[in-house]
C-alpha cells in the first residue's frame, strides 16, 4: 500500500517527514530560530536597534550571567540557548533613555539571575524576559520603555513573524496556548470596547503589534514556565488574558496605576498570573507524587 | 547569589531617581532669561483651529500646530521685529514693531498681514521672511493649512498679496518653509514642506482616511514643492525637476552647505519617519543621501543648524518625542561629517537626548562664552493634567496601519493631555562634559506647549533673546542676560549679487583657538525664522582675528580684525 502510493504522495510525506524530523530538535532551537529571525527582519527592514553596541551588550551579560550562575549553581555550564533567547528578546523589546546602555546591563543580568533566585521546586516561576522587562518598567519607568511602533506597522512583516510564529508554536506543542490568547484578547477587548463606547479596532489593535508578537511566541509560551497539560495551559491563557483586561478596564478609569502597566499590560498579566499558576501547579504535582 | 539580584534592583531604582551631576555649573550658567513678555507689550496668545467633525474626536491631535514666530526687521530701522501667526478662523496674526526702547507695538492690522485666518483659504502655520526681489525690503510667505499667501513690503510699512501674479496660490497643509538660492542665481527661492496630503481640506473633508500610513516610516504625506524664484516676482514650481518632493510629512527644514560644495544642501526632519538630506548637484538636482539618517527613524519636529562644538561646521538638532515608560526616541545631534566620511553621526546622549515631547529648538550663545547653548520648547497638549492620552495612544502606535490611517478608528481624545505641562529646556554646552539643563536656574520655568523658537537680539545689546510661540497659549519673550564680561560680534549682512537678505551666506569667525561657523538663517528650527543677523560669542577674548564670509554667490570676503561688542553691517563686494 505504501509502495502503491509512493509516488504520488512524495511531496506531502517529505512534508510530514520535515515535520517529524523537527520534533526531535529541542524546541529552543526552534524558538532561537524566530527570535533570529525576528531580530534580523527588524534590522534590515527597519533599522530597529540603532546600534548594535545594545545588542553585544544585552547578550553578553546574559551569556556571562548564565555561564557564571549556572558554574556557581550546578557546577557546569548549562545550554546557553535560553540566555541568547532572553539577550535577543532585551534587546528587541527594551527602549532606553538617551541610548543608555545600562538598561541592557541591568535587564539582562535581571532576567537571567531571576531564574536562579526565584525558584520553587527548582523551577524558575518567571519567564525570564518578562520579569526583567517587568521589573525594569516598575523600577525605573524614567528610563526605560518598551518596543511600540518600531516594526514599521507593516502588515508583511506581521505576516512572515506570524507564519514562522505559528509553525514553531505548532512544533514545540504550544500553539493551543497561542491561539487561546490571541482569542481571548479579542473578545474581552471587543466587549470592553463595546462597554466603554470606545472604537473597536483601537481595542483590538495592539495585538497586531510587534510587542504583541514577542509576547505570544516567545513569553507565554516559554516551555520553562507555562504549568503542565494541555487544559491547565489553555485556563491560564485565558487567565493572563483576563487580567490585562482588567489591567485595562483600570487604565481605561483613570486609575493611577504605574506607567509600566498602562504602557505593557500584557508583560504585566503574565508577571503577576504566570508564576501563581506555576507555584500552584508545581505544588500540585508534588503533592501528587507523594501522594503516589 | 540574592544578594547581586537585590543590588541590581536597587540599582535600576537609583537610575530612576537621577543624579544632579554638575550641579556647580547649572548654578552658574553664565546668563539669565528672564521672561519680560509683559513689559515689552506682547500680549499674542495663539488659538488653535477647528476642523470638520468627522475628526472632532481626534480634533485636539490634528489641530495642535500652528503657533509660529519669525523675526524680521520689516521697516528697516535696525531694530528686530516679531511676527505671530494665529490658527483660527477669525483670529489675527500678529506683527510686533520693535519701537526700540524695549517695547512693541502691534501693527499687524495696518500692515496687512493680520487678517490671514478665513475659512476657504485656511488658518495660518507659521511664516518665513525674505527680500525676494532685492529691493531692501523683507517680504513674508505665510503658509497655512490652506493657500500659501505671499506678501510683497511695499514701503517698509504695508504689505499686498502677490501670491497669485507669484505663481504660488497653492493649496497646502504646511508647517514649514524656508527661503534659499539653490542655484545661486542671487535670487530667493522657496522650498514648502507639507503635513497631511495638500488634497485634504480638513474643513470639508470627504473621507477620514487622512493619517500617516506608519508611525516610522510613514510615506503618505503632503509633497513638498519647491519654487524657483524667476525673478519679477514670479515663482515656477520645479519640484520634480529638482527631485526634491518628499512626501514624508515634513514637520521642519533648514538649508546650508553641509558638504562644503558650495551649494546649498536641504535638511529634513520628518515627522513619522527618518530625517532626509537633500544634496545640491551644482544647482541643477539634488539627490537624497542617506547620510547615516535613516538609521533612526523616529518623529521628527525641528530641524535647527548650528555648530555644536566649535568645529567651524553646521551640525543638525532635530526633537523628537520621549515620553516616561512609553517612548523614548531621544533627540537627534548629528554632528557633520559630510567631508570625512559623507555622513552625520549622531552623538545625543544623556540630558540633551531627552527633553520631552520636543518641538522648536535654537542653538545660541546665551552666555557668550564662545559656545553654543541649545533652547529647546517642549510639551504636545496641555488639558486635563490628570487623565493622560499616552494610554489611548499606545494601543494603536504598534498596531498594523491599518488601524490607525483612518482618524475615525482612534480613540477619542475627550480632554485628555499628551505630553502636557511639559517645561522647556535649556542645554548648557559644556563640550566633552556634554550639555546639562540649566533652564530652571536661569530662569526659564514656563510650562506652555511651545512650538517656534527664535533667537533674535532684540535689543542690539550683544544678547540672544528667545522668543516662543506657544499653542493655543500666550507667546512668551525671554530676554538674555549674558555675562558682561564676555565680549560678542554681531553682523548684519547685506547681499548684493547674493539675494539681499544674504540668507545662506555662511560665516567663520577665528580666533585664540576658537572656531565657529554660523549661517543667515532663512527659516530653521519649528515654524520659526532667527534674527537674520548673525551673533558669535567671544568670552574673554578682546579681539577677533579673523572673519570669512563664503556669501551664497560664491564670493569669499575676509574681515580682518573686526570691531567686536557691535553690530557691523557688512555689505557684499561687487566682485
Amino acid at each position: 500500500m505504501s509502495e502503491a502510493t509512493g509516488l504520488s504522495s512524495a511531496a506531502p510525506n517529505g512534508f510530514v517527514r520535515v515535520w517529524q524530523r523537527s520534533s526531535r530538535i529541542d524546541p529552543r532551537y526552534l524558538i532561537a530560530f524566530l527570535i533570529t529571525l525576528v531580530l534580523v527582519t527588524a534590522q534590515l527592514r527597519y533599522h530597529m536597534l540603532g546600534s548594535y553596541d545594545r545588542l553585544v551588550v544585552a547578550l553578553g551579560v546574559c551569556v556571562l550571567t548564565e555561564t557564571v550562575l549556572s558554574l556557581f549553581d550546578r557546577g557546569k555550564v548549562v545550554n546557553l540557548l535560553s540566555a541568547y533567547i532572553s539577550g535577543i528578546s532585551l534587546t528587541l523589546l527594551l527602549k532606553p533613555q538617551g541610548g543608555s546602555l545600562l538598561p541592557f546591563v541591568l535587564g539582562g543580568f535581571l532576567a537571567i539571575s531571576s531564574k536562579y533566585v526565584l525558584k520553587y521546586r527548582d523551577n524558575h516561576l518567571w519567564n525570564p524576559t518578562n520579569f526583567a522587562v517587568a521589573a525594569l518598567l516598575l523600577l525605573a519607568p524614567n528610563h526605560i520603555s518598551v518596543l511600540s511602533h518600531q516594526f514599521g506597522n507593516d502588515v508583511t512583516t506581521n505576516l512572515l513573524i506570524w507564519f514562522f510564529g505559528l509553525i514553531i508554536a505548532a512544533r514545540v506543542g504550544v500553539l493551543h496556548i497561542t491561539l487561546t490568547y490571541v482569542a481571548s484578547f479579542v473578545v474581552l477587548n471587543t466587549l470592553r470596547a463595546v462597554a466603554l463606547g470606545q472604537p473597536v479596532l483601537a481595542e483590538i489593535a495592539p495585538i497586531t503589534g510587534p510587542m504583541y508578537q514577542l509576547f505570544v511566541f516567545f513569553m507565554i509560551t516559554d516551555p520553562r514556565t507555562i504549568v503542565r497539560g494541555r487544559r491547565k495551559q489553555v485556563t491560564v491563557a485565558v487567565l493572563i488574558a483576563v487580567m490585562e483586561t482588567l489591567i485595562r478596564l483600570a487604565s481605561d478609569k483613570g486609575w493611577a496605576l504605574p506607567t509600566g502597566f498602562n504602557a505593557a499590560p500584557a508583560f504585566f498579566a503574565l508577571a503577576l498570573v504566570g508564576p501563581v499558576a506555576k507555584w500552584i501547579d508545581l505544588r500540585a504535582n508534588a503533592k501528587r507524587k507523594t501522594a503516589g | 547569589m540574592a544578594i547581586p539580584f537585590l543590588a541590581a534592583m536597587l540599582l535600576a531604582m537609583r537610575l530612576d531617581r537621577g543624579t544632579s551631576r554638575a550641579a556647580s555649573d547649572a548654578a552658574h550658567p553664565g546668563f539669565a532669561l528672564r521672561d519680560e513678555t509683559s513689559a515689552a507689550g506682547i500680549h499674542f496668545v495663539h488659538h488653535r483651529p477647528t476642523f470638520d467633525r468627522k475628526i472632532a474626536a481626534i480634533e485636539p491631535h490634528v489641530a495642535a500646530l500652528g503657533a509660529s514666530v519669525s523675526v524680521a526687521d520689516f521697516d528697516g530701522d535696525g531694530k528686530p521685529d516679531l511676527y505671530f501667526t494665529n490658527s483660527q478662523f477669525g483670529a489675527a496674526n500678529a506683527l510686533y514693531h520693535n519701537r526700540g526702547d524695549g517695547t512693541f507695538e502691534e501693527v499687524g492690522a495696518s500692515a496687512g498681514l493680520a487678517d490671514l485666518n478665513r475659512a476657504g483659504e485656511g488658518v495660518s502655520m507659521g511664516a518665513v521672511w525674505g527680500d525676494i526681489d532685492n529691493d531692501g525690503r523683507e517680504d513674508v510667505l505665510v503658509y497655512r493649512y490652506g493657500y500659501l499667501v505671499l506678501y510683497k513690503n511695499v514701503d517698509g510699512r504695508r504689505f499686498v498679496d502677490i501670491t497669485a501674479q507669484a505663481g504660488l496660490r497653492r493649496w497646502m497643509n504646511s508647517n514649514g518653509a524656508i527661503w534659499l538660492d539653490y542655484d545661486r542665481d542671487g535670487l530667493l527661492d522657496l522650498y514648502v514642506t507639507a503635513y497631511f496630503r495638500s488634497d485634504i481640506d480638513l474643513w470639508h473633508l470627504s473621507t477620514t482616511k487622512i493619517m500617516h500610513n506608519s508611525f516610522e516610516f510613514a510615506t503618505n504625506g503632503g509633497k513638498n514643492l519647491l519654487f524657483h524664484n524667476l525673478g519679477g516676482g514670479k515663482f515656477e514650481d520645479v519640484t520634480d525637476k529638482m527631485g526634491v518632493g518628499s512626501t514624508r510629512w515634513t514637520l521642519a527644514a533648514a538649508s546650508a552647505d553641509f558638504n562644503g560644495d558650495g551649494w546649498p544642501d536641504i535638511y529634513l526632519a520628518n515627522d513619522y519617519g527618518p530625517e532626509e538630506l537633500y544634496l545640491n548637484q551644482g544647482g541643477r538636482r539634488f539627490v537624497l543621501t542617506t547620510a547615516g539618517l535613516e538609521s533612526e527613524s523616529k518623529s521628527g519636529m525641528s530641524a535647527t543648524l548650528g555648530d555644536a562644538f566649535n568645529r567651524g561646521r553646521l551640525d543638525a538638532f532635530v526633537t523628537n518625542i520621549s515620553a516616561r515608560g512609553y517612548l523614548f526616541q531621544n533627540n537627534n545631534l548629528r554632528l557633520n561629517q559630510m567631508n570625512e566620511s559623507g555622513r552625520f553621526r549622531n552623538v545625543a546622549e544623556g540630558a540633551v537626548a531627552d527633553a520631552g515631547w520636543a518641538w522648536g529648538a535654537q542653538f545660541g550663545d546665551f552666555n557668550n562664552d564662545g559656545a553654543n547653548e541649545l533652547f529647546v520648547a517642549n510639551g504636545f497638549i496641555s488639558a486635563d493634567s490628570s487623565r493622560s492620552y499616552w494610554y489611548s495612544m499606545s494601543k494603536i502606535a504598534g498596531a498594523n496601519a491599518r488601524f490607525f490611517e483612518d482618524a475615525s478608528t482612534w480613540p477619542a481624545f475627550g480632554n485628555s493631555s499628551l505630553s502636557g505641562y511639559e517645561r522647556s529646556r535649556v542645554y548648557l554646552n559644556r563640550g566633552v562634559a556634554g550639555w546639562i539643563d540649566v533652564a530652571a536656574s536661569v530662569g526659564v520655568n514656563d510650562l506652555y506647549d511651545g512650538r517656534g523658537v527664535a533667537v533674535a537680539d532684540l535689543w542690539n545689546h550683544g544678547g540672544q533673546d528667545v522668543v516662543v510661540a506657544n499653542q493655543n497659549q500666550p507667546a512668551v519673550l525671554y530676554r538674555d542676560y549674558p555675562d558682561s564680561s564676555n565680549h560678542w560680534i554681531g553682523l548684519s549682512l547685506v547681499g548684493t549679487r547674493s539675494n539681499r537678505s544674504a540668507i545662506g551666506a555662511e560665516v567663520v569667525l577665528e580666533t585664540g583657538g576658537l572656531t565657529q561657523r554660523r549661517i543667515v538663517d532663512g527659516g530653521s528650527g519649528f515654524a520659526s525664522q532667527n534674527d537674520r543677523r548673525i551673533h558669535f560669542g567671544l568670552g574673554a577674548r578682546e579681539w577677533v582675528d579673523r572673519i570669512v564670509i563664503h556669501w551664497p554667490s560664491g564670493t569669499e570676503q575676509v574681515l580682518s580684525r573686526p570691531t567686536i561688542d557691535r553690530i557691523t553691517t557688512v555689505v557684499e563686494p561687487e566682485r
